[in-house]
Protein backbone atom coordinates (compact mmCIF):
# COMPACT_ATOMS: atom_id res chain seq x y z
CA UNK A 1 0.00 0.00 0.00
CA UNK A 2 2.99 2.52 0.91
CA UNK A 3 4.52 1.31 -2.02
CA UNK A 4 1.85 1.72 -4.37
CA UNK A 5 1.35 5.65 -2.86
CA UNK A 6 4.70 6.55 -4.27
CA UNK A 7 3.90 8.42 -6.98
CA UNK A 8 6.60 6.98 -8.95
CA UNK A 9 5.02 3.34 -8.28
CA UNK A 10 1.32 4.62 -9.14
CA UNK A 11 2.93 6.19 -12.42
CA UNK A 12 4.26 2.56 -13.71
CA UNK A 13 0.90 0.58 -12.32
CA UNK A 14 -1.36 3.32 -14.44
CA UNK A 15 0.74 2.58 -17.19
CA UNK A 16 0.21 -0.53 -17.49
CA UNK A 17 -3.51 -0.52 -16.88
CA UNK A 18 -3.91 1.49 -19.88
CA UNK A 19 -3.90 -0.24 -22.90
CA UNK A 20 -6.54 -3.04 -20.80
CA UNK A 21 -8.78 -0.38 -19.62
CA UNK A 22 -8.99 1.36 -23.06
CA UNK A 23 -9.76 -2.09 -24.78
CA UNK A 24 -12.55 -2.88 -22.33
CA UNK A 25 -13.85 0.58 -22.60
CA UNK A 26 -14.02 0.05 -26.65
CA UNK A 27 -15.95 -3.43 -26.45
CA UNK A 28 -18.11 -2.30 -24.19
CA UNK A 29 -19.22 1.00 -26.02
CA UNK A 30 -19.80 -1.26 -29.25
CA UNK A 31 -22.01 -3.35 -27.84
CA UNK A 32 -23.65 -1.04 -25.56
CA UNK A 33 -23.87 1.84 -28.89
CA UNK A 34 -24.89 -1.21 -31.34
CA UNK A 35 -27.45 -2.93 -29.05
CA UNK A 36 -29.03 0.07 -27.81
CA UNK A 37 -29.40 1.71 -30.95
CA UNK A 38 -29.77 -0.91 -33.19
CA UNK A 39 -30.78 -3.67 -31.82
CA UNK A 40 -33.14 -2.85 -28.98
CA UNK A 41 -36.62 -2.43 -29.96
CA UNK A 42 -38.23 1.12 -29.67
CA UNK A 43 -40.18 1.64 -27.01
CA UNK A 44 -44.17 1.50 -26.53
CA UNK A 45 -44.71 5.18 -25.44
CA UNK A 46 -41.69 6.91 -26.19
CA UNK A 47 -40.90 5.08 -29.59
CA UNK A 48 -37.59 5.53 -30.68
CA UNK A 49 -37.28 8.75 -28.31
CA UNK A 50 -36.22 6.84 -25.68
CA UNK A 51 -32.28 5.60 -26.82
CA UNK A 52 -31.50 8.99 -25.48
CA UNK A 53 -31.40 7.13 -21.93
CA UNK A 54 -28.28 5.12 -23.35
CA UNK A 55 -26.40 7.95 -22.78
CA UNK A 56 -28.29 10.02 -19.99
CA UNK A 57 -28.38 7.30 -17.44
CA UNK A 58 -24.73 6.42 -17.82
CA UNK A 59 -23.71 10.34 -17.49
CA UNK A 60 -25.87 11.21 -14.61
CA UNK A 61 -24.79 8.04 -12.60
CA UNK A 62 -21.21 8.70 -13.12
CA UNK A 63 -22.23 12.22 -12.57
CA UNK A 64 -22.76 10.85 -8.79
CA UNK A 65 -20.45 8.33 -8.66
CA UNK A 66 -17.48 10.39 -9.14
CA UNK A 67 -18.44 12.95 -6.93
CA UNK A 68 -18.63 9.94 -4.05
CA UNK A 69 -14.79 8.69 -5.81
CA UNK A 70 -14.09 12.36 -5.01
CA UNK A 71 -15.66 12.34 -1.32
CA UNK A 72 -14.11 9.54 -0.61
CA UNK A 73 -10.44 10.68 -1.57
CA UNK A 74 -11.18 14.51 -0.27
CA UNK A 75 -11.53 12.40 3.13
CA UNK A 76 -8.22 10.60 3.18
CA UNK A 77 -6.83 13.84 1.83
CA UNK A 78 -8.01 15.40 4.48
CA UNK A 79 -7.04 12.58 7.60
CA UNK A 80 -3.84 10.93 5.98
CA UNK A 81 -2.62 13.50 3.82
CA UNK A 82 -2.28 11.50 1.08
CA UNK A 83 -0.96 13.00 -2.29
CA UNK A 84 -2.33 10.86 -4.58
CA UNK A 85 -5.80 11.09 -3.45
CA UNK A 86 -5.45 15.10 -4.73
CA UNK A 87 -4.29 14.35 -7.20
CA UNK A 88 -7.46 11.88 -8.07
CA UNK A 89 -9.74 14.56 -7.68
CA UNK A 90 -7.93 16.87 -9.22
CA UNK A 91 -8.28 14.53 -12.73
CA UNK A 92 -12.09 13.72 -11.24
CA UNK A 93 -13.49 16.80 -11.40
CA UNK A 94 -13.61 18.11 -15.30
CA UNK A 95 -15.00 14.64 -15.79
CA UNK A 96 -17.26 14.99 -13.23
CA UNK A 97 -18.86 18.03 -14.22
CA UNK A 98 -18.74 16.97 -18.14
CA UNK A 99 -20.40 14.15 -17.25
CA UNK A 100 -23.44 16.06 -15.14
CA UNK A 101 -23.40 18.80 -17.76
CA UNK A 102 -24.07 15.80 -20.77
CA UNK A 103 -26.99 14.22 -17.87
CA UNK A 104 -29.00 17.89 -17.42
CA UNK A 105 -28.58 18.33 -21.48
CA UNK A 106 -29.76 15.13 -22.85
CA UNK A 107 -32.97 15.11 -20.14
CA UNK A 108 -33.29 18.59 -21.28
CA UNK A 109 -33.22 17.39 -25.15
CA UNK A 110 -36.01 14.37 -23.85
CA UNK A 111 -38.12 16.14 -21.91
CA UNK A 112 -38.91 18.75 -24.25
CA UNK A 113 -40.64 16.22 -26.61
CA UNK A 114 -41.70 13.92 -23.72
CA UNK A 115 -43.05 16.02 -20.85
CA UNK A 116 -43.57 19.02 -22.80
CA UNK A 117 -40.64 21.16 -21.38
CA UNK A 118 -37.23 22.00 -21.71
CA UNK A 119 -36.92 22.49 -17.72
CA UNK A 120 -38.74 22.31 -14.30
CA UNK A 121 -37.89 23.33 -10.87
CA UNK A 122 -38.54 19.45 -9.40
CA UNK A 123 -36.19 17.99 -7.21
CA UNK A 124 -34.06 15.70 -9.10
CA UNK A 125 -33.41 18.45 -11.48
CA UNK A 126 -32.90 20.98 -9.13
CA UNK A 127 -30.48 18.62 -7.14
CA UNK A 128 -28.50 17.47 -10.06
CA UNK A 129 -27.84 21.54 -11.14
CA UNK A 130 -26.46 21.67 -7.58
CA UNK A 131 -24.50 18.82 -7.95
CA UNK A 132 -22.98 21.14 -11.32
CA UNK A 133 -22.41 23.68 -9.40
CA UNK A 134 -20.44 21.65 -6.38
CA UNK A 135 -18.08 20.85 -9.47
CA UNK A 136 -17.58 23.69 -11.08
CA UNK A 137 -17.25 25.61 -7.18
CA UNK A 138 -14.37 23.42 -6.30
CA UNK A 139 -12.88 24.77 -9.70
CA UNK A 140 -13.29 28.02 -9.14
CA UNK A 141 -12.12 27.80 -5.24
CA UNK A 142 -9.55 25.82 -5.95
CA UNK A 143 -8.31 28.60 -8.53
CA UNK A 144 -9.06 31.31 -5.99
CA UNK A 145 -6.53 30.46 -3.72
CA UNK A 146 -2.79 31.23 -3.46
CA UNK A 147 -1.20 28.48 -2.48
CA UNK A 148 -1.40 24.97 -4.01
CA UNK A 149 -1.78 23.08 -0.50
CA UNK A 150 -4.36 25.29 0.54
CA UNK A 151 -6.43 25.51 -2.16
CA UNK A 152 -6.45 21.49 -2.07
CA UNK A 153 -7.33 21.46 1.61
CA UNK A 154 -10.24 23.74 0.86
CA UNK A 155 -11.31 21.75 -1.88
CA UNK A 156 -11.36 18.54 -0.53
CA UNK A 157 -13.33 20.46 2.16
CA UNK A 158 -16.04 21.74 0.09
CA UNK A 159 -16.20 18.54 -1.42
CA UNK A 160 -17.08 16.81 1.92
CA UNK A 161 -19.86 19.29 2.47
CA UNK A 162 -21.27 18.90 -0.82
CA UNK A 163 -21.36 15.28 -0.71
CA UNK A 164 -24.67 15.01 1.15
CA UNK A 165 -26.22 16.59 -1.94
CA UNK A 166 -25.64 12.91 -3.24
CA UNK A 167 -28.32 10.73 -1.97
CA UNK A 168 -30.43 13.94 -2.30
CA UNK A 169 -30.60 13.36 -5.92
CA UNK A 170 -30.61 9.89 -5.46
CA UNK A 171 -33.66 9.83 -3.46
CA UNK A 172 -35.13 12.70 -4.62
CA UNK A 173 -37.64 10.87 -6.53
CA UNK A 174 -38.73 8.82 -4.09
CA UNK A 175 -38.54 11.59 -1.15
CA UNK A 176 -41.11 13.93 -3.28
CA UNK A 177 -43.48 14.18 -5.71
CA UNK A 178 -41.20 14.90 -8.93
CA UNK A 179 -41.55 15.37 -12.79
CA UNK A 180 -38.98 13.40 -13.02
CA UNK A 181 -39.57 9.45 -13.20
CA UNK A 182 -39.04 7.20 -10.50
CA UNK A 183 -35.45 5.00 -10.57
CA UNK A 184 -35.83 2.11 -13.40
CA UNK A 185 -32.85 0.60 -12.23
CA UNK A 186 -33.15 -0.47 -8.12
CA UNK A 187 -30.71 -2.46 -6.52
CA UNK A 188 -33.93 -4.14 -4.73
CA UNK A 189 -36.50 -4.43 -7.27
CA UNK A 190 -36.76 -6.42 -11.24
CA UNK A 191 -35.89 -4.19 -13.46
CA UNK A 192 -38.58 -2.21 -15.11
CA UNK A 193 -37.27 -2.80 -18.58
CA UNK A 194 -37.58 -5.28 -20.89
CA UNK A 195 -33.78 -7.07 -20.85
CA UNK A 196 -32.96 -6.34 -24.43
CA UNK A 197 -33.42 -2.77 -23.32
CA UNK A 198 -31.67 -3.58 -20.26
CA UNK A 199 -28.35 -4.96 -21.43
CA UNK A 200 -27.03 -2.11 -23.98
CA UNK A 201 -27.98 0.00 -21.15
CA UNK A 202 -25.97 -1.56 -18.52
CA UNK A 203 -23.14 -2.09 -20.57
CA UNK A 204 -22.86 1.46 -21.74
CA UNK A 205 -22.71 2.29 -17.37
CA UNK A 206 -20.22 0.20 -17.48
CA UNK A 207 -18.31 1.94 -20.79
CA UNK A 208 -18.75 5.55 -19.16
CA UNK A 209 -17.37 3.78 -15.95
CA UNK A 210 -14.00 2.00 -17.21
CA UNK A 211 -13.89 5.48 -19.58
CA UNK A 212 -13.73 7.68 -16.24
CA UNK A 213 -11.21 5.05 -14.87
CA UNK A 214 -8.90 5.33 -18.12
CA UNK A 215 -8.97 9.09 -18.39
CA UNK A 216 -8.51 10.28 -15.01
CA UNK A 217 -5.39 7.54 -14.52
CA UNK A 218 -3.92 9.54 -17.49
CA UNK A 219 -4.46 12.69 -16.33
CA UNK A 220 -2.89 11.61 -13.26
CA UNK A 221 0.10 10.21 -14.70
CA UNK A 222 0.40 13.34 -15.74
CA UNK A 223 0.23 15.13 -12.75
CA UNK A 224 2.30 12.77 -11.31
CA UNK A 225 5.04 14.01 -13.98
CA UNK A 226 4.68 17.55 -13.61
CA UNK A 227 4.58 16.88 -9.87
CA UNK A 228 8.06 15.82 -9.38
CA UNK A 229 9.41 16.75 -12.61
CA UNK A 230 13.06 17.25 -10.59
CA UNK A 231 13.86 13.81 -9.59
CA UNK A 232 15.55 11.19 -12.09
CA UNK A 233 12.76 8.79 -12.53
CA UNK A 234 10.59 11.40 -14.47
CA UNK A 235 13.28 12.61 -16.44
CA UNK A 236 14.02 9.34 -17.57
CA UNK A 237 10.60 8.59 -18.37
CA UNK A 238 10.41 11.02 -20.10
CA UNK A 239 13.58 10.92 -22.41
CA UNK A 240 12.43 7.45 -23.19
CA UNK A 241 9.08 8.44 -24.64
CA UNK A 242 10.54 11.24 -26.38
CA UNK B 1 3.88 8.40 13.46
CA UNK B 2 3.51 5.87 11.17
CA UNK B 3 0.80 4.47 12.58
CA UNK B 4 -2.68 4.33 10.53
CA UNK B 5 -4.40 6.22 12.87
CA UNK B 6 -1.74 8.23 14.98
CA UNK B 7 -3.52 11.11 17.68
CA UNK B 8 -3.38 13.51 15.01
CA UNK B 9 -5.39 11.74 12.31
CA UNK B 10 -7.52 10.35 14.94
CA UNK B 11 -8.50 14.07 15.54
CA UNK B 12 -8.96 14.78 11.60
CA UNK B 13 -10.91 12.10 11.08
CA UNK B 14 -13.20 13.23 13.74
CA UNK B 15 -13.29 16.42 12.22
CA UNK B 16 -14.53 14.84 8.88
CA UNK B 17 -17.17 12.88 10.46
CA UNK B 18 -18.93 15.78 12.36
CA UNK B 19 -18.69 18.15 9.49
CA UNK B 20 -20.61 15.56 7.65
CA UNK B 21 -22.52 14.85 10.77
CA UNK B 22 -23.49 18.37 11.15
CA UNK B 23 -24.08 19.19 7.24
CA UNK B 24 -26.45 16.47 6.96
CA UNK B 25 -28.19 16.90 10.76
CA UNK B 26 -28.73 21.07 9.43
CA UNK B 27 -30.00 19.95 5.63
CA UNK B 28 -32.47 17.01 7.31
CA UNK B 29 -34.13 19.62 9.62
CA UNK B 30 -34.53 22.06 6.65
CA UNK B 31 -35.37 19.84 4.20
CA UNK B 32 -38.52 18.24 6.42
CA UNK B 33 -39.42 21.67 7.17
CA UNK B 34 -40.12 22.86 3.50
CA UNK B 35 -41.63 19.35 2.62
CA UNK B 36 -44.62 20.60 0.64
CA UNK B 37 -42.51 23.27 -1.06
CA UNK B 38 -39.90 20.75 -2.16
CA UNK B 39 -43.14 18.65 -3.74
CA UNK B 40 -43.35 19.26 -7.57
CA UNK B 41 -47.40 19.04 -7.46
CA UNK B 42 -49.82 18.24 -4.97
CA UNK B 43 -52.17 14.95 -5.43
CA UNK B 44 -55.67 14.92 -5.90
CA UNK B 45 -55.87 13.54 -2.00
CA UNK B 46 -54.49 17.05 -1.06
CA UNK B 47 -56.74 18.75 -3.01
CA UNK B 48 -59.82 17.38 -1.98
CA UNK B 49 -58.56 17.54 2.17
CA UNK B 50 -58.62 20.99 1.07
CA UNK B 51 -54.70 21.93 1.26
CA UNK B 52 -55.07 23.98 -1.27
CA UNK B 53 -57.68 27.07 -1.38
CA UNK B 54 -59.49 28.55 -4.82
CA UNK B 55 -57.63 30.87 -6.70
CA UNK B 56 -54.20 29.93 -5.22
CA UNK B 57 -51.76 28.35 -8.04
CA UNK B 58 -50.19 25.58 -8.10
CA UNK B 59 -49.40 22.42 -9.73
CA UNK B 60 -51.44 18.89 -9.24
CA UNK B 61 -50.41 15.78 -10.77
CA UNK B 62 -52.43 12.16 -10.83
CA UNK B 63 -53.27 9.77 -13.60
CA UNK B 64 -55.88 10.53 -16.25
CA UNK B 65 -58.90 8.84 -15.50
CA UNK B 66 -59.98 6.78 -18.07
CA UNK B 67 -62.83 7.63 -20.60
CA UNK B 68 -62.75 10.71 -18.76
CA UNK B 69 -61.34 13.05 -21.59
CA UNK B 70 -63.63 15.14 -23.26
CA UNK B 71 -62.84 17.53 -26.14
CA UNK B 72 -64.51 20.81 -27.49
CA UNK B 73 -65.71 20.49 -31.65
CA UNK B 74 -63.33 23.01 -33.15
CA UNK B 75 -61.08 24.36 -30.10
CA UNK B 76 -58.36 23.46 -28.35
CA UNK B 77 -60.35 22.90 -25.14
CA UNK B 78 -60.26 19.99 -23.28
CA UNK B 79 -61.23 18.59 -19.88
CA UNK B 80 -60.33 15.29 -18.08
CA UNK B 81 -60.38 13.65 -14.84
CA UNK B 82 -57.24 13.33 -12.68
CA UNK B 83 -56.89 10.53 -10.14
CA UNK B 84 -54.41 9.08 -7.39
CA UNK B 85 -56.36 5.71 -7.02
CA UNK B 86 -58.62 7.60 -4.11
CA UNK B 87 -59.72 11.11 -4.97
CA UNK B 88 -60.53 12.90 -8.75
CA UNK B 89 -60.23 16.35 -9.25
CA UNK B 90 -61.19 17.49 -12.91
CA UNK B 91 -59.19 19.57 -15.08
CA UNK B 92 -60.06 22.06 -17.87
CA UNK B 93 -57.30 23.01 -20.65
CA UNK B 94 -57.13 25.35 -23.44
CA UNK B 95 -53.66 24.38 -25.54
CA UNK B 96 -51.63 21.46 -27.62
CA UNK B 97 -51.33 18.63 -24.87
CA UNK B 98 -47.68 16.89 -25.04
CA UNK B 99 -47.40 13.63 -27.06
CA UNK B 100 -47.46 11.39 -23.97
CA UNK B 101 -50.72 12.56 -23.09
CA UNK B 102 -53.73 9.64 -22.85
CA UNK B 103 -55.84 8.36 -20.36
CA UNK B 104 -54.29 6.19 -18.05
CA UNK B 105 -51.05 8.31 -18.45
CA UNK B 106 -49.39 10.23 -15.43
CA UNK B 107 -49.48 14.22 -15.79
CA UNK B 108 -48.39 17.50 -14.25
CA UNK B 109 -51.07 20.81 -14.80
CA UNK B 110 -50.45 23.88 -13.18
CA UNK B 111 -53.03 26.23 -12.57
CA UNK B 112 -55.70 27.16 -10.01
CA UNK B 113 -59.01 25.70 -8.55
CA UNK B 114 -62.40 27.60 -9.42
CA UNK B 115 -65.02 28.59 -7.36
CA UNK B 116 -66.82 25.35 -8.52
CA UNK B 117 -63.38 22.98 -7.86
CA UNK B 118 -62.45 22.63 -11.33
CA UNK B 119 -58.81 22.92 -12.16
CA UNK B 120 -58.28 26.01 -14.82
CA UNK B 121 -54.97 24.64 -16.11
CA UNK B 122 -52.85 26.70 -18.48
CA UNK B 123 -50.10 24.16 -18.95
CA UNK B 124 -50.23 20.63 -19.03
CA UNK B 125 -46.78 18.14 -18.71
CA UNK B 126 -47.06 14.43 -18.56
CA UNK B 127 -45.09 12.25 -16.30
CA UNK B 128 -43.38 9.65 -18.04
CA UNK B 129 -43.32 6.44 -15.80
CA UNK B 130 -40.25 4.21 -14.99
CA UNK B 131 -41.04 1.45 -17.39
CA UNK B 132 -39.62 0.62 -20.71
CA UNK B 133 -41.08 -2.66 -22.91
CA UNK B 134 -41.51 -3.06 -26.50
CA UNK B 135 -44.96 -2.47 -27.94
CA UNK B 136 -45.14 -5.95 -28.09
CA UNK B 137 -44.95 -6.73 -24.66
CA UNK B 138 -47.16 -3.66 -23.87
CA UNK B 139 -49.82 -5.26 -25.74
CA UNK B 140 -49.56 -8.30 -24.81
CA UNK B 141 -49.72 -7.28 -20.62
CA UNK B 142 -52.91 -5.13 -21.98
CA UNK B 143 -54.39 -8.86 -22.90
CA UNK B 144 -53.63 -10.53 -20.49
CA UNK B 145 -55.50 -7.99 -18.12
CA UNK B 146 -52.56 -6.15 -16.86
CA UNK B 147 -52.18 -2.24 -17.75
CA UNK B 148 -48.99 -1.08 -18.02
CA UNK B 149 -49.48 2.28 -16.22
CA UNK B 150 -50.31 1.17 -12.50
CA UNK B 151 -47.83 3.95 -10.56
CA UNK B 152 -49.54 6.57 -9.79
CA UNK B 153 -46.66 9.61 -9.36
CA UNK B 154 -46.79 8.68 -6.02
CA UNK B 155 -49.04 5.26 -5.39
CA UNK B 156 -48.63 5.74 -1.33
Amino acid sequence: MQRLLALKNFYAFAKALSPWLLLTWVALLAYGVIGGLVWAPADYQQGEAFRIIYVHVPSAFLSLGIYTAMAMMAAIHLIWRVKLATIWIAASVPIGASFTFLALLTGALWGKPMWGTWWVWDARLTSELVLLFLYLGYIALHRAMPRPDMAERAGSLLILIGVVNVPIVHFSVTWWYTLHQGPTLSRFAKPAMAPEMLMPLLAMIAAFGVFYVWLALLCARNACLARESTSTWVQEEVINNA
Amino acid sequence: MHKFLNPARKKRLYIVLFIIAGVSIALAIMMTALRQHINFFYSPSQVAAGEVSAGQRFRIGGLVVDESVMRVEDSLQVRFALTDGAQEVWVTYAGILPDLFREGQGIVAQGALDEAGVFQADEVLAKHDENYMPPEVAQALAEAGHPTQLSTPDAT
